[in-house]
């Protein structure tokens, strides 16, 4: 998958716990939760999604890696 | 004989539209049963008769603005059944009856829509989305247990015919609701402002060791079984007042009764304003598992707005999280006929003079009571919270 494709599945994703969010107002470089209100509830689901989508492993430590949509395509491009 | 009257589904609620019947007259019902789907200001419920018996007569009719305490339904005792005049539908029989105390049940599992004389299962989120996209139900297959409509049917539904322009009335219809939510809340505070004297504290607490033990736990679980920090601090509020009864449970007519089991009413953001803090059921006998799953469905259920009456009206003391928002601290407002709210604030670095003291950048939480002080003292509050400290200190134990 390239990065085009991953993120529009992050967005995807995102979209399914907050359908309110606009893809193309999220800006890629800044940290997504001060963009969208998502509590650790909303998070960890988010995250779950993206797990099941794409089958990649995303251990707990890894999270604070994971602060911007830039991040989370990285980080999910060198897995899947 | 007795009188079913439509419950009181919290302190902010006083009536209720008649969406449906899931019982007709003959039908037997049990305690815990949910007999009728009630929309309310804040979402549509699923209300649970508190006793055994017959059904003997409907009343209400659906579509009927009921206020609360009023009849809905006659039962009789199943000695005093006499055979019912009509034999009852196959379909009737085969209908879940819903053991005990089914506190929660997930979405799909569904009540009933007459269509063509066949009764049919739908969820109440899937009736209320359908309601609000004006998808008719009829035409719906159903994918979930028992043929049930579920909320991903009537999705699937809305987006099948989305060429068709969504009629007028359906921003008109949210807004209203979600006015009737702010409504609610503005009710149900200012009673407890008016009425009850509030007390509070606060206390900060160290949570190196709940990070570092809950780290572990979940190093070792599936990303969809892991446990969230949020659920551990409800625990230990359970945990906590064991010791302390008189801040859980209701005050009311002039008098405190203390409950026997916690049920902590979780505050829960809705995405389009407002909230709603229904009960995560007998927290302190759960294991830590059972409370984030059972916690995870609560949410989404509150979010797709389909809740059971029980869920509403049983919780005994509150707890509310802003942690995520990244507050310090958060001095609640007591929900009535409650005496009690926890507050926890961010669990964040902060200075922190360590047991040998020396000064580090220690992970701390502010906790926070809001109690009545017309049942209790801060001096209970303040050992409450001290307990309260003790348990999140040992996680492993709770």
């Amino acid at each position: 998958m390239d990065d085009a494709e991953l993120r529009s599945a992050v967005i995807a994703e995102l979209r399914t716990i907050a359908p309110e969010v606009d893809g193309d107002e999220i800006r890629d470089d800044r940290p997504l939760r001060r963009q969208v209100d998502l509590d650790s509830l909303d998070w960890l689901n988010f995250l779950i999604g993206l797990h099941q989508r794409l089958a990649v492993e995303i251990p707990e430590a890894d999270y604070a890696q994971l602060v911007t949509v830039d991040d989370l395509v990285g980080y999910l491009k060198a897995r899947v | 004989m007795r009188e079913f009257t439509l419950p009181s589904m919290g302190a902010d609620m006083d009536q209720g539209r008649l969406i449906e019947w899931l019982v007709a007259p003959g039908d037997q019902v049990h305690k815990g049963q949910a007999v009728a789907v009630v929309d309310t200001a804040k979402a549509a419920i699923e209300v649970e008769i508190w006793f055994d018996g017959v059904v003997a007569e409907l009343q209400a009719v659906p579509g009927q603005m009921i206020p609360v305490g009023q009849i809905m339904a006659t039962i009789v005792a199943s000695e005093e059944a006499t055979l019912p005049v009509a034999p009852p539908e196959p379909v009737v029989q085969a209908r879940a009856v819903p053991s005990e105390r089914p506190a929660l049940r997930p979405v799909a599992s569904a009540s009933h829509v007459e269509i063509g004389g066949v009764r049919r299962r739908v969820s109440p989120a899937a009736r209320k989305l359908a309601d609000e996209r004006g998808v008719d139900l009829a035409g719906v297959s159903g994918t979930g247990p028992l043929g049930a409509v579920t909320l991903s049917d009537v999705e699937r539904a809305a987006a099948e015919r989305a060429s068709v322009p969504a009629p007028p009335v359906e921003a008109a219809t949210a807004a209203e609701r979600q006015a009737l939510v702010r409504q609610a809340i503005a009710s149900a505070m200012s009673r407890s402002k008016r009425e009850i004297p509030h007390y509070y504290l606060s206390e900060t607490i160290p949570m190196a060791r709940a990070i570092d033990w809950l780290a572990a736990e979940n190093a070792g679980r599936s990303i969809s079984e892991r446990v969230l920090m949020a659920v551990v601090q409800l625990k230990a509020v359970a945990r906590a007042l064991d010791g302390f009864p008189q801040l859980n449970g209701f005050f009311v007519d002039g008098v405190f009764q203390p409950a026997p089991t916690v049920h902590i009413g979780v505050a829960i953001a809705l995405r389009q304003g407002g909230l709603l803090a229904p009960a995560l059921h007998d927290v302190a006998a759960k294991d830590l598992s059972q409370l984030m799953r059972e916690l995870a469905d609560l949410v989404a259920r509150t979010r797709a707005a389909s809740l059971r009456s029980s869920e509403l009206t049983d919780p005994t003391i509150t707890v509310t999280n802003l942690g995520d928002q990244g507050v310090e601290t958060v001095f609640g407002i007591i929900s009535p006929p409650q005496v009690a709210l926890v507050g926890f604030g961010r669990v964040a670095p902060r200075p922190w003079v360590t047991e040998d003291g020396t000064l580090a950048a220690v992970p701390t939480v502010t906790a926070s009571l809001s109690a009545d002080h017309r049942v209790t003292d801060g001096h209970t509050g303040a050992m409450f919270l001290a307990s309260l400290y003790d348990w999140l200190q040992r996680p492993e134990d709770l």
